[in-house]
């Protein structure tokens, strides 16, 4: 057991030291972080006010909270669908994956969540920060409440890549071609995970609809929990939902694997 | 002489209809693959649209408009965007070309390299995502009282073909700066499919600098915004002039300066992949 969670922890370190050589794109994407917030700001600004200062529980300053944080996630919540893996089942050469004494989901997801907590650094931490200083935001004083946010913004990267293990890579076992997929995740897990705008705000029927998925668990109850949005008992609700979609979509993935790897053919010699 | 310039044109044009002819046919070949990217490139378009119609669920008006002169913004600025998108979105394949050195292949042939980039694919699925411009456009020029006259009519005309031009020029302008950035593809992309997003809000929620950038720098609210303000006969905001609408064309040139600018230094400054 304790060799295995050392293998892991390995693999995570690994993922982790990978993204920390691509600063550049680490700064650009922050530059892209910051424009968005930007425009973000402007238009649900103007809307709150536009509502008399106060809409579904938002105020400005929360709203700005939703904003930037959200805006810090956009580098390691996965919602562009794409991950190694995926490739690796294209080429076949997930074949010598197997054959490694290792879980191949585990591993792949391992990789992505240390990718993803690298990330954190150049670019979640500076957006909070920008946003905070440029435009101000509302924080919760509980100091409990940061705890749990972090514990929620770890579910909710792993259950990012999670999901796009189990939505893109996994189908690659019996599809030659996974980009349909790939493109039908980045639209549809943006929207719900509530990118664009906090899904408290949707219709009631299309806010349901959103919690049948497992999108707002990558993003939007993270931001509820660090923002003080949801507290106390709210906030462990979120994290329990979380939980258990993580729990759905790992499950389901691994099924997937197994019978993915008695289907696997390897083209070429 | 007029014969046989056309029969010049079209021998010149031969090369590049041959190609787009087999990418269109490439495409349609995997026909489960090319539904799925239909129907996602449909999805693309509806929940651009929901993310703006969202926020009218809880305020009747956003920065003086509503939602049915929203659809008009919006309708303008998706249909010209989702055109460009398809012929000249190409260009966002420029990193993976210069990363793989198989950019040089096309400095190889006798023709412009940006004609070659342009015409060496073309996705169709894209005009799936059209659609859904265009019907919102149609829906927002109907339901919207408008006082037509044939100035109107030109207008509208005017701020397609310039709105068109704009997006596409900023697909130029970001290929340019890819030759630099090549792994800054990110960067660039705040810029076009920021615009994109920023060409379909009612700009007259934004602060000075988001107009410096979005307004003017990259000229997007003139592919939405203020022509559908002249053709509603609202004010801009701003203290700008009523006919502030009528400058898309000017925009679509400004684009175009930026884009063509960028790609001449960007491929002046390529040394080639190598190999």
């Amino acid at each position: 057991m304790r060799a295995t969670i050392r293998v892991y922890w390995r693999i995570l370190v690994a993922g982790f030291r990978r993204q920390s050589a691509y600063l550049l794109a680490a700064f650009g994407g922050l530059v892209a972080n910051t424009t968005f917030g930007l425009l973000k700001v402007a238009i649900l600004f103007a809307t709150v006010r536009a509502a008399g200062g106060e809409l579904q529980g938002y105020d400005i300053a929360l709203m700005s909270t939703y904003i930037w944080v959200s805006q810090g996630l956009l580098g390691s919540v996965n919602l562009f669908g794409r991950i190694d893996i995926a490739d690796r089942i294209k080429d076949g050469d997930v074949a010598v994956d197997f054959l490694r004494p290792l879980d191949v989901q585990a591993a792949a997801i391992t990789t992505e969540v240390g990718k993803a907590i690298f990330n954190l650094i150049p670019r979640g931490i500076p957006s909070v920060l920008i946003g905070g200083l440029v435009v101000g935001m509302a924080l919760p004083d509980d100091p409990f409440a940061y705890l749990l946010g972090a514990v929620s913004v770890l579910l909710g990267i792993t259950i990012a890549a999670a999901t796009v293990y189990l939505v893109v890579a996994a189908p690659g076992f019996w599809l030659v071609e996974t980009r349909g997929l790939q493109i039908l995740y980045m639209v549809v897990s943006g929207f719900f995970a509530g990118l664009f705008v906090p899904i408290w705000l949707f219709p009631a029927w299309l806010e349901a609809l959103a919690q049948a998925t497992p999108f707002p668990s990558m993003m939007m109850y993270p931001v509820d929990i660090i923002s003080g949005r949801a507290d106390g008992t709210e906030a462990l609700v979120l994290l329990a939902a979380q939980v258990a979609w993580l729990v759905a979509v790992a499950a389901l993935g691994q099924l997937l694997t197994r019978a993915g790897r008695r289907h696997l053919e390897v083209q070429g010699g | 002489m007029a014969d046989t310039s056309t029969a010049s044109l079209r021998t010149a044009l031969r090369p590049y209809l041959a190609v787009l002819g087999s990418r269109a046919r490439s495409q349609r070949a995997y026909r489960a693959s090319f539904a799925l990217d239909l129907l996602s490139s449909l999805l693309v378009g509806a929940i651009e649209l929901a993310e703006v119609s969202v926020l009218f669920h809880s305020v009747d008006a956003l920065g003086g408009l509503d939602f049915t002169a929203i659809l008009l913004v919006f309708g303008l600025a998706d249909l010209c965007f989702s055109l460009a998108d398809m012929s000249f979105g190409h260009c966002d394949n420029l990193p993976s070309y210069l990363r793989a050195g198989t950019l040089d292949v096309f400095y190889l042939r006798p023709q412009p390299l940006l004609l070659q980039l342009i015409t060496s694919d073309i996705s169709l699925r894209r005009l799936a995502r059209a659609a859904v411009g265009a019907v919102a456009l149609t829906v927002g020029l109907v339901l919207n009282d408008i006082d037509w006259s044939p100035a109107h009519v030109l207008l509208l005309a005017l701020a397609i073909v310039s709105g068109y031009a704009v997006f596409a020029g900023m697909f130029v302008w970001a290929g340019g700066a890819q030759f630099f950035l090549v792994e800054g593809a990110e960067t660039t992309n705040a810029f076009v499919y920021g615009g994109r997003y920023a060409a379909t809000q009612p700009a007259s929620v934004w602060n000075r600098p988001l107009w410096a950038v979005f307004g003017f720098f990259f000229p997007m609210v003139f592919t939405g915004f203020l022509p559908a303000l002249w053709l509603l006969g609202y004010a801009p905001p701003y203290g700008l002039p009523d006919w502030v609408g009528w400058c898309a064309p000017a925009a679509a040139v400004w684009t175009w300066t930026l884009a063509l600018a960028s790609w001449r230094v960007g491929v002046r400054h390529y040394q080639g992949g190598g190999g």
